[in-house]
């Protein structure tokens, strides 16, 4: 079931290979979802299931997809997928929905999932496919559930919604920075844990 | 001194590798090299025999900023008097007021800013840079008196670790590190940084200057008043509401950033750098040429929408930050254009850009701080141009004469 190397397609992309942090992908949408924490784990439990069901279903007709074609395919596979999570959204939590807006049909032009499908799918049997798309999907959401959770704490003070910042800083001069509300800070926040990460893995500094 | 002297080199060996302190060889070295001219001198290469190095340049700088610090002081004191109505107090009384009121701003902006240069060289272990010395005393002159001081300490943070440090330090930014802490203020705190409640410290300071605010007062500045300005007829008013013009601008008991008020002050700094050849002439002309050129074309074109343009030229210079901004931002050498012709160019578009932006945003009553970012990030691609265009030009007279 986990052998080493499905091990390593599920956990390598957590740290060592993160999408975001080592491969630079699905930045976009890192910068446009993390105002706060809410809708940014919404849109990293969509991602991951959307990578993990289309890394799954390519992985099954990998060998019948004509080359010439595979990118049309595995689009269609992709944005029948997106649909499904953003109708689902619309019915069961239609707020967030609204909030997180063109952003969940855009998880169709998400690099990571096109990143995935041609690397990883395209040459493996299912059930590694099913690992390495829960893996980078997850590898994504922990990187825009860090950078959400600062950006909303420093920004509005709150987490997922609940005050965490007391009135009694805010009675003393606190205030909410804006410019952590504005995209630029998602950025340098990105930027911040990249430099963390780095430090901590020798391994992948540029020399 | 020689006392000194002594003492320096008794506990140098605690700094030398294999010492006790050798961890803060940086802070000696920049201590040492702070109290005496080294005499080490360059044994291979090119030498370049002058006694000017990085720590004059910068001294040099600070003193041409002192008439505007002294100026921002004594005017402080004279808006706050005014406020609370007490135009009759003394100069003596005004100044000490600006100097306790901005005092606080200037210390926490050194000790942030150098504190965080310290622990870089460190950890590094590379000499301390005195860099920070000019941003240091820029930064309180160009914010608001009455940001708290945790925000000055939090912007200040920011800009020299995300806009100097992690470009490698002094030298090396991009952005011009004081006007990076203005612009982190600027969006992250808006409600600080503009409108009636920033430019006039009406409250008391350390126990100095109190009293009620008078009836009269609004705390807008000039450029304040204009970008909420409706109608043909443009009149500026000073805090208590008296009528304001030109000459008042010029001499600089106006309201506003701290250092930013008084022209006269300013152009005193002005001939300090440029005798001592410290700033460059072109970058400065021809910024004072680019906003001459677009105030001019903004107000031959007067728009009730637009107030800003209903300012002449020669006002739109003298109001808001630009002359500070002509003098000592746009001319630091590390994030300004090199090349002579590209530090015309550079030069003009932010005084172009300056009052662009001025007049034709109402999102920014005042423009200089995001023209000269913004050509910041251009300035290298100016250069890069003219040395290329160069290199062409010389490229083909070196054809032809074969």
């Amino acid at each position: 079931m986990l052998s080493k190397k499905n091990k390593e397609a599920l956990f390598n992309p957590l740290s060592k290979d993160n999408p975001v942090l080592v491969q630079i992908l699905g930045i976009c949408s890192t910068l446009a979802v993390t105002v706060s924490l809410e809708p940014a784990i919404v849109m990293g439990i969509s991602v991951i299931a959307v990578l993990a069901f289309s890394n799954v279903i390519i992985s099954f007709i990998r060998n019948t997809i004509p080359t010439t074609i595979r990118i049309i395919v595995q689009l269609v596979v992709v944005a029948a997928l997106v649909i499904v999570v953003q109708q689902f959204l619309v019915a069961f939590d239609y707020e967030v929905s609204k909030q997180l807006s063109v952003f969940i049909g855009l998880i169709i032009t998400n690099c990571i999932l096109m990143g995935r499908l041609e690397a990883f799918a395209l040459n493996n049997k299912p059930w590694p496919s099913f690992l390495d798309g829960i893996g980078n999907g997850l590898g994504y959401m922990i990187i825009l559930v860090i950078v959400a959770f600062f950006r909303e704490l420093l920004g509005s003070g709150t987490v997922l919604g609940f005050q965490v910042i007391p009135q009694w800083c805010y009675e003393h001069g606190y205030e909410n920075n804006g410019l952590m509300i504005l995209p630029p800070m998602a950025l340098i926040t990105v930027a911040c844990i990249i430099w963390v990460h780095r430090a901590r893995n020798k391994e992948l500094q540029e020399a | 001194m020689n006392a000194l002297r002594k003492y320096m080199n008794k506990i140098k060996p605690h700094f030398e590798p294999g010492g006790r302190l050798a961890k803060l060889q940086s802070v000696y070295d920049g201590m040492e090299t702070f109290l005496f001219t080294p005499n080490t001198t360059a044994r291979s290469g090119v030498h370049i025999h002058d006694g000017n190095d990085l720590k004059r340049t910068m001294i040099t700088v600070v003193v041409a900023l002192l008439p505007a610090l002294l100026f921002a002081m004594y005017n402080v004191g004279y808006q706050h008097y005014l406020a609370i109505g007490q135009p009759e107090a003394s100069h003596v009384a005004r100044f000490v007021f600006g100097l306790v009121a901005m005092l606080p701003c200037i210390v926490v902006s050194y000790v942030v800013g150098l504190g965080i240069e310290f622990v870089g060289a460190q950890i590094h272990h590379k000499e301390i840079q005195e860099g920070f010395l000019v941003s240091g005393i820029l930064i309180p002159l160009i914010v608001p008196i009455n940001t708290p001081l945790w925000m000055v300490a939090v912007a200040t943070a920011f800009a020299v670790i995300f806009a100097k440090e992690v470009f490698g330090g002094t030298g090396m930014n991009i952005f011009n590190v004081a006007l990076v802490t203005r612009a982190f203020l600027f969006f992250a705190y808006p409600s600080r940084m503009s409108g009636d409640t920033a430019f006039v410290k009406t409250d008391s300071a350390f126990g100095l200057g109190d009293g009620t605010v008078v009836d009269a007062f609004t705390g807008a500045t000039p450029l304040g008043q204009v970008a909420t300005h409706t109608g043909d007829v443009l009149q500026l008013n000073n805090v208590v509401g008296d009528p304001i013009g030109t000459s008042d601008a010029f001499m600089g008991l106006i309201a506003g950033s701290p250092g930013e008020t008084s022209m006269v002050a300013i152009l005193i700094g002005a001939v300090i750098l440029l005798v001592t050849g410290i700033a460059s002439w072109r970058i400065m002309c021809s910024v004072f040429a680019g906003g001459l050129a677009m105030a001019a074309v903004a107000h031959a074109l007067p728009s009730a929408t637009y107030a800003a343009s209903l300012l002449d030229p020669w006002s739109q210079l003298c109001y808001g930050g630009f002359a500070f901004m002509a003098v000592f931002m746009a001319t630091d050498p590390v994030t300004g254009a090199r090349t002579r012709t590209g530090q015309y160019i550079y030069g003009f578009l932010i005084g172009v850009i300056a009052i662009l932006i001025r007049v034709y945003n109402s999102g920014y009553p005042e423009g200089a701080m995001l023209a000269v970012l913004l050509m910041n990030a251009f300035a290298p691609l100016i250069d890069h141009c003219v040395v290329s265009r160069n290199i062409k030009r010389r490229l083909r007279r070196a054809s032809i004469n074969q």
